[in-house]
């Protein structure tokens, strides 16, 4: 238990981290961008929404702890600016668009890191086989950007072979609601952002898994397990439960690394997802926008990260005994 | 660290013969562009020719000139954040390993805080407000880089120094009287090497896929030409849509080789570190030629006895797993 409250005052401190400096960058950088940003916005938005906007910067007035302080009670309001280029509430915008990424990244998540896991185990125990040329392939996948994977596979199976329909969440012919139609488009058209994130992020895994394999493989405890006569599919159990743990454990950590790569998956296939809305709005330079989406993403991805921990501690029993790691 | 210490599996030397070719590429790929990459004095959207090796864009530039422009402005910002960002992790990994105690908390809290904000956003974050000059100049993108990719490198540092904190010869230095500046950087450090070199290595490698995309989302200088500046244009001008395939894969494929090679040699500092690594990882007729069994056994982790380190006499030592 203690190690799952030390990480969650981890997670604390860093939620505090970011919504620091998510204030304080606009208020350091020179040239004071957000009067800029301000004076320019007179014709685009109303006149309350200029004030919604200030307010979410901490006001114009006072110095910067005031500022600091009146931020803050805008955050727990909910109030995270307006949107210059869309003119609604940034709340509101990412209200629609956390869902998409949500399910994107996070099923991508998933299945790469049990698809990773399985081949890695099965890379381990066959290591010195023809399988292991599968190595240096993975690699390349490992180090390939994750849009430039996903505008090769977009071009080739999308728009060439025409084997997935691409460009958007859903079938324009479709209306979302709560049909077999729209869960059938869906998932055709989530499938080839899902294999870009899993064939970029799987390699990791698999290696990561591999080496653990190899190391838990010369262990006694695996050797009596062939001794005593298991077949062979539990002794592969057997490690392999053991090999998992340094991989769950980096779990959390890995989370943030994804969502990084996994973001720009989402404006090579135009989803509908956060990271398609940060990079409009950064080429439109919607301030409010990007300061919501880094706060939403950063919260999202410390969810995950406690979510990930709380696996490892039903998994592995030594956290519940032992001091926190 | 002996020469024949040092794994000759395929796999690294392959590595190094490709990040080897691009740290050259990175000298004199400015010398070798044929003509200036922004100069739009040719046709444009020419498909590759004996001319213009990979075709022009649309603008009428040469994609080949860009491609061997773009590397130098590439592999410095990598480098360049890469040594930052373990100089930064060097500090507070082994200052939090080898104190302990209060400034351990505090160090590792911090790197804790780092490694779970998310990099890319943040990143974007930060640039978004940078003010033009700064976009433009390599030094500051890969500083402010290498603020967001330190910490994992501090975090396995910090484990390290911890495991060699109460080894004999740390106790023998402190007992000497000599000061923890010197333990931590004479010592200490040295030993850390093949996990320095790792991190360095993955450090170049995140900083590249950082850069590039920054690049490509359009926040460095669109006048500095990198591989990340050449797949924006392609992007912007629908290149991946109107199958101008010369244009957009080149810097792509650069990229993944660079980082792939980067990967593949630290597959032999892997092996350097973990002999039952360094055995499993041989192919079946270097296998028979060191005079290993054809199939690894169980329980056993095999000593290999390389030809080479049998000439030197050096004999290699079985070091434990981390």
């Amino acid at each position: 238990m203690r190690m799952l409250l030390r990480r969650l005052s981890l997670y604390a401190v860093t939620a505090w981290v970011a919504i620091t400096v998510n204030f304080m960058l606009p208020h350091l950088m020179p040239g004071n961008p957000v009067q800029t940003m301000i004076g320019k916005l007179t014709g685009r938005v109303t006149p309350q929404q200029v004030h919604a906007i200030e307010l979410s910067f901490g006001g114009l007035k006072g110095n910067l702890v005031e500022q600091y302080f009146g931020y803050l009670h805008q955050l727990l309001l909910g109030n995270l600016g307006v949107s210059i280029t869309l003119a609604s509430p940034v709340s509101t915008i990412l209200r629609s668009a956390v869902p998409w990424t949500v399910g994107l990244i996070g099923i991508s998540t998933i299945l790469s890191f049990v698809l990773g896991t399985f081949c890695g185990t099965m890379l381990g125990w066959m290591r010195g086989s023809r399988l292991d040329s599968v190595i240096p392939i993975s690699t390349f996948f490992q180090a390939v950007p994750y849009f430039f994977l996903g505008t090769v596979l977009l071009l080739v199976f999308g728009l060439n072979l025409h084997w997935f329909p691409v460009l958007g969440a859903y079938s324009p012919s479709v209306t979302p609601g709560l049909s077999w139609t729209y869960i059938f488009s869906l998932i055709r058209y989530g499938e080839l952002p899902v294999i870009t994130i899993v064939l970029s992020s799987v390699a990791g895994w698999m290696l990561g898994m591999r080496n653990m394999m190899i190391t838990m493989i010369a262990e006694d405890f695996v050797l009596m397990a062939v001794a005593k006569g298991l077949p062979r599919r539990k002794v592969i159990m057997h490690a392999a439960r053991n090999a998992v743990l340094p991989s769950v454990a980096n779990l959390s950590l890995a989370i943030g690394l994804v969502v990084s790569g996994a973001l720009l998956v989402e404006l090579v296939f135009n989803y509908p997802g956060v990271g398609n809305l940060l990079l409009q709005a950064v080429l439109n330079e919607d301030y409010p926008l990007i300061q919501g989406i880094f706060l939403i993403i950063t919260m999202t991805v410390l969810v995950a990260n406690l979510l990930a921990d709380v696996l490892y501690f039903i998994l592995d029993p030594r956290t519940r005994t032992q001091a926190a790691v | 660290m002996s020469a024949a210490r040092i794994p000759r599996s395929p796999k690294v030397l392959v590595g190094v013969g490709i990040v080897g070719f691009f740290v050259i590429l990175t000298v004199v790929g400015p010398w070798l562009a044929p003509y200036d990459p922004s100069s739009t004095n040719f046709l444009p959207n020419l498909t590759p020719s004996g001319s213009h090796w990979l075709g022009t864009t649309s603008l009428g530039q040469d994609i080949f000139s860009q491609l061997m422009v773009g590397a130098r402005a590439t592999m410095v910002v990598a480098l360049v954040a890469g040594l930052v960002a373990t100089a930064l992790s060097i500090i507070v990994g082994v200052a939090a390993g080898y104190l302990g105690g209060f400034p351990d908390e505090g160090l590792s809290l911090l790197s804790n805080v780092f490694l779970a904000i998310p990099g890319l956003p943040l990143l974007i974050v930060i640039d978004s407000y940078l003010p033009a000059s700064g976009r433009s100049n390599s030094f500051v993108i890969g500083l402010i880089i290498s603020l967001t990719g330190w910490a994992w490198g501090a975090r396995v540092l910090r484990a390290q120094t911890m495991s060699l904190r109460n080894r004999d010869f740390v106790e023998a230095a402190r007992i000497i009287g000599e000061s923890r500046f010197r333990i931590m950087m004479g010592e200490i450090a040295p030993n850390l090497l093949p996990v320095l070199a790792s991190s360095l290595l993955f450090t170049i490698l995140y900083s590249i896929g950082a850069y590039v995309t920054l690049a490509y989302v359009g926040l460095t200088s669109t006048a500095v030409w990198n591989w990340g500046t050449m797949l924006y244009w392609a992007q912007a001008n629908n290149a991946p849509l109107s199958n101008e395939w010369y244009w957009f894969v080149p810097p792509g494929v650069c990229i993944a080789l660079v980082g792939m090679g980067l990967a593949l040699m630290n597959f032999g500092i892997d092996e350097f570190i973990n002999p039952r690594l360094r055995a499993g990882g041989l192919s079946g007729r270097l296998r028979r030629t060191s005079g290993l069994p054809r199939r690894p056994r169980l329980g056993f982790t095999p000593v290999m006895h390389h030809p080479q380190a049998q000439t030197s006499g050096s004999v290699l030592t079985k070091m434990g797993a981390q």
